[in-house]
């Protein structure tokens, strides 16, 4: 392929986007949302806000991961003031922790139901009320036409949604931007020293529309995230043979 | 010039156990209640009447006259209650409607009797529809309540007096129209005084001496010379909106559209005024008779006739609109001023005063009760799930820091899982836990901290606890405690929560 063919496929690219939902939005505009080495695999080279995102989690480890992970991007969505939406049955997350991710948690409101069915009735209302910095969701249901009506919400409001689905059964086909899981990962510390280094987690983009899914390891560290070179002292033995 | 209805209903009570009991409607019957040891008829049906049983009789004695007399436990505040039922009913005809002692109904009808094309086809309408429910009632309409009240009771000739004209309507009834003590009648027919003419005829320096003032208070109050005042059952309410239909109306939409219509008058007014609604009550006026409310309640005042119908909106399924609604009735039950917010520069954030998160609110609160939102402020206590506590409104702020010099782990549960534990030494994290059924090796570990129990705020007796941050080999990060020293019967593993 020469490299104007090149060029025009990408300029194409550029033209489709739009349509797809992905409105260029003016730099000043937009929370800065910086995922250290994933930014690139994004359209537009940036992490979608104003879309709506799908996070799997099945063990409650996983749940933590995914909640830190997720509030680190509302942290930053949350920079410049705003307020987020926590929107859950059973919640358990611990409101003086999102501190730790940059959220201030006077400015996120939880709100708490008693049936699943409500969540995403919730959830779509929030997301159409324009200049909420996130709305987050605890659902484990989502089907098609649901996750259709919340991307269709937040198309006009340009609102970044959240679905957290926390289940063991296949996830099925949504009409959400990204999937996403997120493991914990060993964090380090140096050689000898005792306790808990930094946060490390896996970050599997499952599925991402117009970017290129992937894996990556990811360190939060100081209030932004770092990419991480897994070092092969580290690997098990079994992943050492994996890599070579 | 206002003008007044009067509503007697003769046989208030009897009606009412005719109407429920039908067949009661072809016997004579009284009602009867214990009274100085005796018992009295307190109410008799026309039936009774006519064989010249009447109130106040015992019941001994009408059964002499009556021997086949049913007899029936009066209840106790049955009039008021059916009063105010009726008096509620009559709000589909006018705003003001008020109880007049124990059988009769007051309507100012001022401004309404045109919607019926007149004041007689408005009478008519009204005693038609009551008697229709079994309600033997009789009505007048008068420039005055005095001489409305009069030709309801006493009047032969016809209803509706004329304005300026009840001087002459009067004339011919007996004093006890007036409304007067039964002692001053008593008085006034053995003078010989037997009708409100003879009583005109005399100078009010003759009658002031003799009757006393309540007499000429009476006489200037039934011409117009003085005025009365009457408490309607329904307060008027400054902000207030009615929407009468011609043709009763049973579908959601059709609910729907009067709603709209009456809130973007409702707000235009308010808007005005500069107010906004924090409570509004809808009450639907059925055809037949049973009355609907649902109210709706706001966080902040709003006068934005878009939000507020959303907030209906979720309700109108619950209103049962039965054979059909003829009257919407909307109050502003409780308004505010509104704090015109000045709009931000830059739109798009929202700040927690901004009026579009209130309007969300209002919509959860609304749908699904007032406890599913909830903001949290942190508390100066030990214990972590007591660390934060929730904040009562959306302004609410606190001294208080949240503590972020621990680690604390992001997902915290609702009360602390046991596990099993072995760990080495004392006060060394644990090498290794279970919980639910799955072992976990320590790999790293951060701890102790001690957190003390609150022993100034407990009653029963607790454990200090010391909680350890702990990483197993896959990378998962739990927060567990022991509870109380080690080593000791009652000491005891918890996991408390999942790090991220």
């Amino acid at each position: 392929m020469s490299m104007d063919q090149r060029n025009i496929i990408a300029r194409l690219q550029q033209e489709i986007l739009p349509l797809q939902g992905f409105k260029p939005v003016s730099l000043d505009a937009a929370a800065d949302v910086r995922l250290g080495p994933m930014d690139r695999t994004f359209p537009n080279r940036r992490f979608p806000t104003g879309a709506v995102h799908e996070f799997l989690s099945s063990a409650p480890e996983q749940s933590a991961a995914t909640a830190g992970f997720v509030s680190a991007i509302a942290g930053m969505l949350m920079q410049k003031g705003g307020v987020g939406i926590w929107i859950g049955c059973r919640r358990t997350i611990f409101p003086p922790a999102l501190k730790a991710f940059g959220i201030d948690p006077q400015r996120m409101l939880f709100v708490d139901l008693l049936q699943e069915k409500e969540l995403l009735w919730v959830m779509e209302e929030a997301l159409r009320t324009e200049g909420l910095a996130a709305v987050i969701c605890e659902s484990p249901g989502l089907d098609f036409t649901a996750s259709r009506r919340l991307q269709l919400a937040v198309e006009k409001s340009r609102v970044t949604g959240f679905v957290l689905r926390h289940t063991n059964r296949s996830p099925g086909t949504v009409a959400c931007v990204t999937r996403w899981r997120i493991t914990p990962l060993p964090s380090r510390t140096e050689e000898g020293m005792p306790g808990i280094g930094f946060l490390r987690w896996n970050v599997s983009l499952l599925k991402v529309r117009n970017g290129q899914p992937g894996s990556w390891d990811m360190e939060w560290r100081e209030g932004s995230f770092r990419g991480i070179v897994p070092d092969l002292k580290s690997l098990s033995g079994e992943q050492r043979r994996k890599t070579g | 010039m206002p003008r007044f209805m009067y509503i007697w209903f003769r046989h208030l009570k009897t009606d009412w156990f005719s109407r429920r009991r039908p067949e009661l409607r072809m016997l004579p019957f009284v009602l009867s209640s214990l009274q100085q040891g005796r018992v009295v008829i307190v109410a008799a049906n026309s039936l009774a009447q006519a064989q010249g049983i009447d109130v106040g009789m015992a019941v001994a004695d009408a059964r002499a006259v009556l021997p086949c007399l049913e007899v029936i436990d009066d209840l106790p505040e049955l009039a008021s209650r059916l009063l105010k039922t009726l008096g509620e009913w009559c709000i589909r005809y006018t705003p003001v409607t008020a109880i007049d002692g124990e059988d009769g109904l007051l309507l100012d009808i001022s401004g309404c009797p045109h919607l019926w094309q007149g004041e007689g086809a408005y009478l008519k309408h009204i005693v038609t529809r009551l008697r229709d429910n079994g309600y033997d009632a009789r009505a007048a309409i008068a420039d005055t309540i005095g001489a409305a009240w009069a030709i309801a009771r006493y009047g032969r000739v016809k209803p509706i007096i004329e304005p300026g004209e009840q001087l002459d309507a009067i004339r011919s009834l007996p004093p006890a129209a007036l409304r007067l003590d039964p002692v001053v009648v008593a008085r006034l027919n053995r003078l010989g005084l037997v009708r409100i003419g003879d009583i005109l005829s005399l100078t009010r320096q003759a009658l002031r001496r003799r009757f006393g003032t309540e007499l000429l208070l009476r006489i200037s109050q039934i011409l117009g010379a003085e005025k009365e005042m009457i408490v309607p059952i329904e307060p008027l309410l400054p902000f207030s909106e009615r929407l009468p239909c011609l043709e009763s109306i049973c579908t959601a939409s059709g609910i729907g559209i009067a709603l709209q219509r009456m809130l973007e008058a409702l707000c235009a007014k308010l808007q005005q005024d500069g107010k906004g609604l924090r409570k509004a009550v809808l009450t639907c006026y059925r055809v037949d008779g049973q009355v609907i409310r649902t109210e709706i309640g706001t966080s902040r005042a709003s006068h934005h006739a878009i939000h507020l119908f959303k907030l209906f909106e979720l309700r109108i399924p619950l209103i049962d609109p039965g054979p059909g609604i003829e009257l919407f009735v909307l109050d502003a039950a409780a308004t505010d001023e509104v704090s015109s917010l000045q709009q931000t520069l830059w739109a798009g954030d929202t700040d927690l005063e901004s009026p579009a998160l209130g309007e969300l609110l209002d919509r959860l609160i609304n749908k699904l009760g007032s406890d599913v939102v909830h903001r949290y402020l942190p508390d100066e206590r030990h214990w972590p799930e007591r660390s934060f506590k929730a904040a009562a409104s959306l302004e609410e702020k606190t001294a208080a820091a949240w503590p972020c010099d621990r680690p604390r782990p992001v997902l915290l549960l609702s009360s602390p899982e046991p596990i099993e534990v072995s760990a080495p030494i004392p006060d060394y994290p644990p090498m290794l836990f279970r919980y639910r059924g799955r072992l976990h090796t320590i790999k790293k570990a951060d701890g102790p901290e001690r957190i003390e129990r609150e022993w100034w705020l407990e009653k029963e007796e607790g454990q200090h606890r010391d909680y350890y941050s702990l990483e197993d080999a896959a990378g998962a990060r739990y927060w567990v405690f022991r509870s109380g020293h080690y080593g000791m019967e009652n000491t005891r593993w918890f996991i408390h929560g999942f790090f991220a």
